[in-house]
């Protein structure tokens, strides 16, 4: 139980990209800045995935990039969650059909929680999380 | 006996030093925050990163060097701890010294820097190893004139222990405002102990933005846990090491707590501010930096100390 306390109070997270148009990372870059600061509540954005709690997953999953997504999954350290932010990583988007596109990240790996949105607020973002760490 | 593994565990080892590293890495945290106009984490927010730490996988790489992987933290971490309960013990009580007690701790002091290196170099990881050797050129880098530094106001008493430096500071005053050559040192010192830390300008090993997390970039859950609060400890240990060489050292009688407090947050809050004004050198300018700028300062401040100012 104390475990999981100090699990919702320092989330670090970890960034993946995968064949999205950037709009997303954004938004997810804009989380970090002063005007929303998401230190103050523990959440920092880690370089190596070995360190992180939670993946932040934008885009749809390319051919190029499905080894590398599955690699990434397997590599960090349980307890592990992925959020899937915005449209293409929740349902595929608009690139839904194309030739080269997988699926959305649940075909692939256990997806936690969705945020939609082209691209999502950074509220909806925090939204998401505060809700993911309620859920645990 | 007992007395002794109260000592290295509870009070001015392990647990004291551990506790108030991490306090103190959290003003580091918050000032950091208050410069970017941010708020910044709240004041526990470094005892819940490391307990959550304890709590995670720990995951050894394939090919990587076990033993070295799994020691390398621990090493570190008997490292600071040592240092820190060294230095304490004299402020405590200036009788304890021994013959050449300065060298032990320079020593002593090197091995949390050798922890971050054996640790990388066996965690079989390119980015790893490229943190690695720019932790091995910034030891050799910085080491050289800090040991110079050190070694300025113990020639100018004639004197291989830090308690007859304590005491000598006691009767005459502050090395630091009563000679030139601990000017000089303490200048050449404060900057070298910013490289040992690994701050700007001296992250170099890891580099967050270049190479991730350089030597730390396989460790997970509890090791990286040990890494952390290693780092934390230096951040306490180091500023009382210089303190006690150049600045009257930490006393405890009444009022005198206070002021050592003050000198303690004044050299803290001169590393932040430098931390956070400074953009990152490249690993061969800090190398030119420490050895053709530093080194011949610290060289005139020893000379100086010879001469007798």
């Amino acid at each position: 139980m104390n475990k999981l306390w100090a699990l919702k109070k320092s989330i670090w997270v970890y960034h993946v990209c995968s064949g999205s148009c950037n709009n997303c990372d954004i938004e997810i870059l804009d989380c970090l800045t002063p005007k929303f600061d998401l230190e103050r509540f523990g959440i920092l954005l880690v370089g190596s995935v070995r360190h992180a709690d939670v993946i932040l997953a934008t885009g749809s999953i390319t051919r190029k990039a499905l080894p590398r997504i599955k690699r990434v999954y397997e590599q960090m350290p349980k307890p592990k969650l992925v959020i899937a932010v915005g449209g293409c990583a929740c349902s595929g988007g608009i690139f839904k059909n194309g030739y080269n596109i997988v699926g959305p990240y649940d075909k692939i790996i256990p997806v936690t929680a969705y945020i939609p949105g082209c691209p999502p607020k950074p509220e909806a973002i925090i939204d998401g999380v505060v809700k993911v760490i309620n859920s645990l | 006996m007992a007395a002794n593994i109260f000592y290295f565990i509870v009070f001015p080892g392990f647990l004291f030093t551990a506790v108030v590293g991490l306090l103190v890495s959290w003003v580091d945290r918050k000032i950091t925050a208050r410069i970017q106009w941010r708020v910044g984490p709240p004041w526990y927010q470094n005892f819940v990163d490391f307990f959550k730490l304890l709590g995670k996988e720990t995951i050894v790489p394939r090919g990587a060097g076990r033993i070295g992987f799994l020691f390398a933290p621990l090493m570190g971490l008997i490292g600071v701890t040592l240092v820190s309960l060294i230095l304490w013990q004299m402020n405590l009580d200036p009788q304890r010294s021994f013959m050449g007690d300065v060298i032990v701790l320079i020593y002593l002091s090197i091995l949390p820097a050798l922890a971050i290196v054996i640790g990388g170099s066996s965690s079989a990881n390119p980015l790893g190893a490229i943190g690695t050797s720019r932790e091995m050129k910034l030891i050799l880098a910085d080491e050289l004139p800090f040991i110079m530094a050190i070694f300025t106001p113990l020639v100018k008493i004639g004197s291989l222990k830090v308690g007859s430096i304590i005491t000598y500071q006691l009767n005459h005053g502050m090395m630091f405002t009563h000679h030139l050559s601990s000017v000089i040192a303490l200048v050449v010192a404060f900057l070298c102990m910013q490289a040992k830390l690994t701050f700007v300008p001296f992250d170099i090993p890891e580099a967050e933005q270049e190479i991730m997390a350089g030597p730390y970039i396989e460790y997970s859950g509890p090791l990286l846990a040990l890494f952390k609060l290693t780092r934390a400890m230096m951040l306490f240990a180091m500023p009382v090491f210089l303190i006690t060489i150049f600045l009257g050292g930490m006393q405890f009688n009444g009022w005198a707590i206070i002021w050592s407090i003050i000198k303690y947050l004044v050299i803290l809050i001169l590393i932040i501010l430098i931390k956070n004004t400074n953009p990152r050198l490249r690993i061969d300018q800090a190398l030119k930096f420490f050895w053709l700028r530093m080194f011949p300062l610290s060289c005139i401040g020893f000379v100086l100390a010879l001469v007798g100012l």
